[in-house]
């Protein structure tokens, strides 16, 4: 009774991967668009990486060095990191509570919509606005702050951005199904703004506190930070063997932790 | 039109007479939420092609975990669901079947003619989008974002994408909820529509009106189990019936505005129940005739006096009660 009980006209397996495929491009399309619509998240996640980095990066700063790099090189990577993670943190994270307390999940998990088209639509959108944020401030890294960049390097760079997201995507999940809607975007910034100035992403690692330094290690946007320096040429600290190992243990956490949350909602409804 | 389903094999009794027409089916469902609370207790429900299904029952009766199971949303404590033949909770078995939940909502910022080209896209093969356009009435808010609408209009978008996929099987939540009249009869001629061209439509409501309106068959439900089913008109009956045999042939309601106590109103001869809702009181009677001279007697400012047969919503008051 499995292969007869839905009398559709038999599509080919070809044709239901292009359907998903379809799904799956317009659920991105729409989700951008949603959240680039909702301003209270476009113009905060996009602006304040932003503003950060003129300030601290740019104004600030009167061509000192770090090493053998210009701080405004040094500085984009911290807050090139910094605005990726919020876009994943926020779109994903306070995004999800939103339509989960809506309903509006609720309404299409009804629908024969393909559950991975929505997550993958979710992480698509979030890696969307981190390359819009990350492009931004290589912009303005290089017209005001004299930055050189290559080809390589800024590809390089997109490359970390569409994997750094994942990390933070995880987390964003976790947290939507833990946390009411009403305080999502609260305690969204109570981890997010902590955890980037201790994994040294507004201020070098280096001037922070020893004690804080050694704290970063538990952080991933400190091996995501580290990730970005090494991959413009700065010897990080640590081998960047143990910064993709230190982020896919803490997506692996997040992961578990959203599992477990979403068992907890299905026990639920 | 969309193909008629597969003869059910997994039916054990012989129905040789008519093709099968079941489409959805809950046998004997227990669910029981986390938290301790029993939504369903042994509850069965089957739906047929092309009937309109009105699920009638106070608040917290079962209605919307009914649907909930229904659509895969939730899984039941013990029991079976079928949907098409399915497991609902299979994204597959849900290609057949569209929905407007109770506590559903869009996208605030997108389009509706963008959400309705979203949920367009999950179907294999969806309505058109000028045939939802003009079923669900919503010319003119194509354009509007979703969180920008009124009340009425979101239930109309709402409904648009319950209809996006030419579903055969439509689960409609309190769809009229926060309509105004118009807009709630509007959306009654669409339900007739797609009766009419055999959908098979499950809804739940408050309005008692709408259930003796719209469906084929009633099924009242009470802290999750089925309290009768049938006609409109069985239902009607039952609940006459289980009123009391006497009082059935001589209930009816006094309507007015009185400035009496309800205690005072309750110890007239011949009171059964008496309330009071927006200035007006409410009052059954076994013995109409000698309320109303004791009632007129006691209140001299009484006025907008009205006396009624009671209808559908007081025969399922009745047999909801207990």
């Amino acid at each position: 009774m499995s292969t007869a009980t839905i009398s559709l006209p038999a599509e080919t397996t070809g044709e239901t991967f292009m359907r998903y495929l379809r799904i799956f491009t317009r659920e991105a399309r729409y989700e951008f668009l949603r959240l680039l619509r909702t301003r209270s998240f476009s113009l905060s996640v996009i602006g304040f990486p932003i503003i950060f980095y003129l300030f601290f990066g740019l104004i600030m700063n009167h061509g000192q060095q770090i090493g053998s790099m210009s701080v405004a090189k040094y500085m984009l990577a911290g807050y090139a990191v910094f605005g990726m993670v919020g876009a994943a943190l926020f779109g994903i994270g306070v995004g999800l509570a939103s339509e989960l307390a809506a309903g509006w999940l609720e309404l299409k998990r009804a629908s024969p919509m393909p559950p991975m088209a929505y997550l993958l639509a979710k992480c698509c959108s979030a890696i969307a606005f981190g390359i819009v944020i990350v492009s931004i401030l290589t912009l303005l890294g290089m017209t005001i702050g004299h930055v050189s960049m290559t080809l390589p390097e800024y590809a390089r760079m997109i490359g970390l951005t569409v994997a750094g997201v994942l990390p933070f995507a995880c987390m964003g999940m976790a947290l939507a199904l833990f946390v009411p809607f009403s305080s999502a975007a609260g305690i969204a910034n109570m981890i997010y703004l902590p955890m980037s100035f201790c994994g040294g992403l507004w201020v070098p690692i280096m001037f922070l506190p020893h004690l804080l330094q050694k704290f970063a290690v538990l952080l991933p946007t400190y091996h995501l930070g580290q990730l970005m320096l090494a991959s413009f040429g700065y010897a990080s600290s640590g081998t960047l063997l143990n910064h993709w190992l230190g982020l896919t243990g803490f997506t692996l956490l997040m992961l578990g932790v959203a599992a477990f949350g979403f068992r907890r909602l299905e026990h639920n409804s | 039109m969309s193909p008629v389903v597969e003869p059910d094999v997994t039916a054990g009794t012989l129905e040789s007479q008519k093709p099968l027409e079941d489409v959805a089916e809950l046998i004997r469902v227990n669910k029981r939420y986390s938290n301790g609370v029993v939504a369903l207790d042994g509850f069965s429900l089957t739906l047929r092609r092309g009937e309109v299904v009105a699920l009638l029952g106070p608040n917290g009766a079962g209605k919307s975990t009914a649907i909930k199971l229904l659509m895969g949303l939730s899984s039941p404590s013990s029991g079976t669901v079928r949907v098409f033949a399915a497991d609902p909770r299979e994204a597959s078995a849900r290609l057949r079947t569209g929905v407007m939940l109770q506590v559903g909502k869009a996208a605030e910022m997108l389009r509706v003619r963008e959400e309705i080209q979203l949920f367009r896209g999950y179907y294999p093969r969806p309505m058109s989008y000028a045939d939802i356009v003009k079923a669900a009435g919503i010319e003119g808010i194509e354009e509007r974002m979703f969180g920008h609408l009124s009340g009425g209009q979101k239930q109309r978008a709402l409904f648009a994408l319950a209809i996006a996929g030419d579903p055969d099987l439509i689960f409609l939540d309190e769809p009229t909820v926060g309509l105004d009249i118009e807009a709630r009869r509007g959306l009654w001629a669409q339900i007739r529509v797609l009766a009419a061209r055999g959908k098979t439509v499950l809804l739940t409501t408050h309005y008692l009106e709408e259930a003796d309106a719209l469906a084929d068959r009633i099924v009242v439900i009470n802290k999750g189990s089925v309290v009768c089913s049938g006609t409109p008109a069985e239902v009607k009956s039952l609940g006459a019936a289980a009123s009391g045999t006497i009082a059935s042939r001589t209930l009816k309601l006094i309507r007015c505005v009185t400035m009496l106590p309800e205690s005072t109103i309750l110890a007239i001869p011949g009171v059964t129940g008496s309330q009071l809702t927006s200035g007006r009181t409410t009052i059954s009677s076994t013995q109409p005739e000698s309320t109303l001279r004791e009632l007129l007697a006691l209140d001299q400012t009484l006025h907008s006096l009205e006396v009624e047969s009671p209808g559908l919503e007081d025969a399922f008051l009745s047999l909801t009660a207990h």
